[in-house]
């Protein structure tokens, strides 16, 4: 079959531009390492204590050395656990200075739920049996809502929590 | 081409599907209604009804019935003006009506009832009512039983028309019919094999990273298969009302192959912030994904040749001239050149949410219902819409009156206007971090929460806007369908050019464009679905109380 001449330059010109388009997604991948999160590490979600991370008195934050943290972080409906402080009280901000890197790492012990801290790239889908990990370098400082962004029943709107980036 | 007359039986059929069409946008259009109120923190849902109850309504029921039953209904229709339907077809297609529509009461109910509040993805481990699913399960099988009879139409054609290529939107019809049933046997046997035996009890646990995949890879299709329809309109139908000829009837069939090989092996793009699947099997699935860029390139020139060459005949000779003839007072031709426009931000829309890293910063945010009210309700709906205003009249015996095509006119401005407030609004709240499916919250308040709550205010205003056009649409539907003046109405199908280039005999070859479709899906799945079955953790009890059972 024939193609029209505008067509051909129309056609070159478009699948030209996938071409470098599917280019620069792959470099970002394959060379730079940004690829999604993706462990595939798997865990049982009816005893996620039995790994180390989510072990009750690991969770929240850990420094791992100067600027480096571990977030660990067991979600259920229709709560972010992130640890208690050293009165023994719940916390529900994560007071990080700016500048750290930070690996998360979370897991839920019932349904699907959805991690994201607003404004940024941590943005993970949090499935039973699974570990999602994602880790970033707080560039900013300021006040982010942790919240979760995939359904998880009727008080879905109700969990979230809080990061904190301090100078 | 000739084109048959529909019988008094035949329209009766067609018209049936075009009732429940639009009881399900003024019922599903009211949800929605509604949640923009909630979300704008103004309004409390009366008598102790849930927000996410209403929210499973409107998705389930604008998502999956009301497309559903326009496009099987407008398609019997295309198939009954170009191949013809027998008697014994016509008693069929009852068949996938009535099965459609008991497995949508079924479902509706358990919904409505609060035992189903699991969102139109009813995603595993939470669990609904038994009766949800298998009502699901029968809206797809009644879908099937309506392919089946498509293909039959189309065999019986080329048995009594033998050497002749097929109708062109015989051939489109096929073609979406074909990429739907495989599409849904991954929804079909998530639903039999998995969640059906795991809702009654009869397995203690579900595989939720299957059961998504298997959701996903029926998903992306479907959303083709909402576009599939206009497309068709676009390509055939839209060049008649203008007056024109089809642009090239090879390459309308040409996209239409395209489409079907690359909607299918894409699913992992909706997959892609999950731990679960390996990062190279995504980003082979994203390339994948990327290749309908190229039958929607194809379309958009196609689509604009017709118009430019309409013009040029009719002796528009400037650059744009022809642009301004075009017959704007025309609601079958403004009402989908509306929809035609809001796909190229839209598709834009769409390259960013397949982009392999972009994803990460609006996935699950409210960027994505912005980008599929742009893509579905604009494109697809407006197209149906315009659709609907020669297809019903044709159907009832009756005319599309100037003052009917005024209202109409109307109607698609305030939907346009409506929707892009709404849909702006969500793309940007969206960008700011703003999650979708979500109840009214002010989370742990500041200034960022803050910014989202205003810009679901003006979601309040663009949905309200947009109701009012869904009620001036359902107005509409109801004059053209009992109390507009008698008269006869054109069923508009172009006709090629007089000079037009004949048809590659390859484009028929359907056995050979299946067995290619199959074999990138197997491809694209094969080894990452071995691979989730081999590293599967241990299975998901079902959860109730979460949906409030």
């Amino acid at each position: 079959m024939n193609l029209h001449k505008y067509e051909k330059i129309w056609l070159i010109f478009g699948i030209g531009s996938l071409a470098l388009f599917l280019v620069i997604i792959g470099f970002a991948a394959f060379w730079k390492g940004t690829h999604p999160q993706s462990h595939i590490e798997t865990i049982d979600p009816q005893n996620v204590e039995a790994h180390e991370a989510f072990k009750p008195e690991n969770l929240g934050l850990n420094e791992e050395a100067e600027g480096k943290y571990t977030v660990n972080i067991v979600a259920s409906a229709f709560n972010y656990d992130l640890g208690k402080d050293e009165n023994g009280d719940r916390v529900d901000t994560l007071r990080i200075p700016k500048g750290s890197t930070v690996l998360f790492q979370v897991t839920t012990t019932d349904v699907v739920h959805g991690f994201q801290i607003a404004g940024t790239n941590v943005n993970m889908m949090v499935e039973p049996g699974h570990i999602s990990r994602y880790e970033t370098v707080m560039k900013n400082n300021g006040e982010f809502t942790i919240v979760c962004n995939e359904y998880c029943g009727i008080g879905h709107h109700l969990m979230f929590g809080k990061v904190e980036v301090y100078e | 081409m000739k084109l048959l007359t529909f019988s008094k039986k035949e329209s009766t059929l067609y018209m049936a599907f075009m009732y429940v069409t639009f009881t399900s946008l003024l019922v599903g259009g009211l949800m929605g209604l509604l949640q923009t109120f909630v979300r704008s923190g103004k309004y409390t849902l009366p008598f102790g009804i849930d927000y996410y109850t209403i929210l499973t309504v409107h998705g389930v029921i604008l998502g999956l019935v009301m497309t559903t039953f326009f496009i099987i209904g407008f398609q019997f229709s295309l198939m009954g003006k170009t191949v013809g339907m027998t008697d014994k077809q016509r008693k069929a297609a009852w068949w996938s009506f009535w099965i459609m529509l008991t497995g949508t009461i079924m479902a509706s109910v358990m919904v409505l009832t609060g035992q189903a509040s699991v969102l139109y993805t009813f995603y595993a481990p939470l669990r609904a009512h038994p009766i949800f699913y298998f009502g699901l399960a029968l809206v797809i099988i009644g879908s099937w039983v309506a392919a089946f009879i498509n293909f039959r139409q189309l065999y019986l054609w080329k048995k009594a028309n033998k050497g002749q290529k097929s109708p062109l939107l015989a051939y489109m019809v096929t073609i979406n019919m074909i990429m739907w049933v495989i599409a849904s046997l991954g929804v079909a046997v998530s639903v039999l094999v998995l969640f059906i035996p795991w809702s009654l009890g009869y397995t203690a646990t579900i595989n939720v990273l299957l059961s998504r995949t298997l959701f996903w890879y029926f998903g992306h299709p479907l959303v083709y298969f909402w576009l599939l329809p206009a497309y068709m309109a676009w390509y055939a139908i839209v060049p008649k009302i203008i007056g024109g000829k089809i642009f090239s009837d090879s390459l309308a069939r040409l996209s239409f192959i395209l489409l079907l090989m690359f909607s299918i092996p894409v699913g992992f793009h909706h997959q892609l912030t999950e731990p679960g699947i390996d990062p190279t099997w995504k980003f082979i699935q994203v390339v994948l994904t990327f290749m309908v860029v190229i039958p929607t390139l194809m379309t958009a020139f196609s689509i604009f040749a017709t118009f430019e060459a309409t013009g040029r005949k009719k002796g528009f000779t400037t650059l744009f001239g022809w642009f301004r003839k075009l017959p704007w007072k025309d609601v079958r031709f403004l009402a989908p050149f509306i929809g035609m426009v809001a796909f190229i931000p839209g598709g834009a829309g769409g390259i960013i949410n397949a982009s392999h890293q972009m994803n990460a910063l609006i996935h699950n945010t409210i960027w994505v219902t912005g980008h599929f009210h742009l893509t579905a309700a604009m494109t697809s709906v407006l197209t149906f819409f315009g659709i609907t205003y020669w297809l019903v009249p044709h159907l009832t015996g009756r005319r599309l009156t100037p003052k009917l095509n005024k209202l109409g006119i109307i109607q698609s401005l305030t939907w346009t206007v409506g929707m892009l407030i709404m849909s702006t609004s969500m793309h940007i709240q969206g960008l700011l971090g703003g999650p979708r499916r979500s109840n009214f919250s002010e989370y742990a308040g500041g200034a960022q929460v803050d910014t989202w709550i205003s810009y679901q205010m003006a979601q309040a205003i663009g949905g309200s806007i947009l109701f009012i056009a869904i009620i001036l649409m359902v107005y509409i539907f109801i004059q053209l369908a009992f109390f507009a003046p008698r008269g006869v109405e054109e069923y508009p199908i172009a006709e090629e050019e007089d000079d037009a280039e004949p048809t590659p005999k390859l484009l028929e070859n359907w056995i050979l464009w299946i067995a290619i479709t199959v074999a990138l899906i197997l491809f694209a799945y094969t080894i990452p679905v071995f691979e989730i079955l081999k590293h599967s953790p241990p299975g998901s009890p079902p959860f109730d109380w979460p949906i409030g059972k």
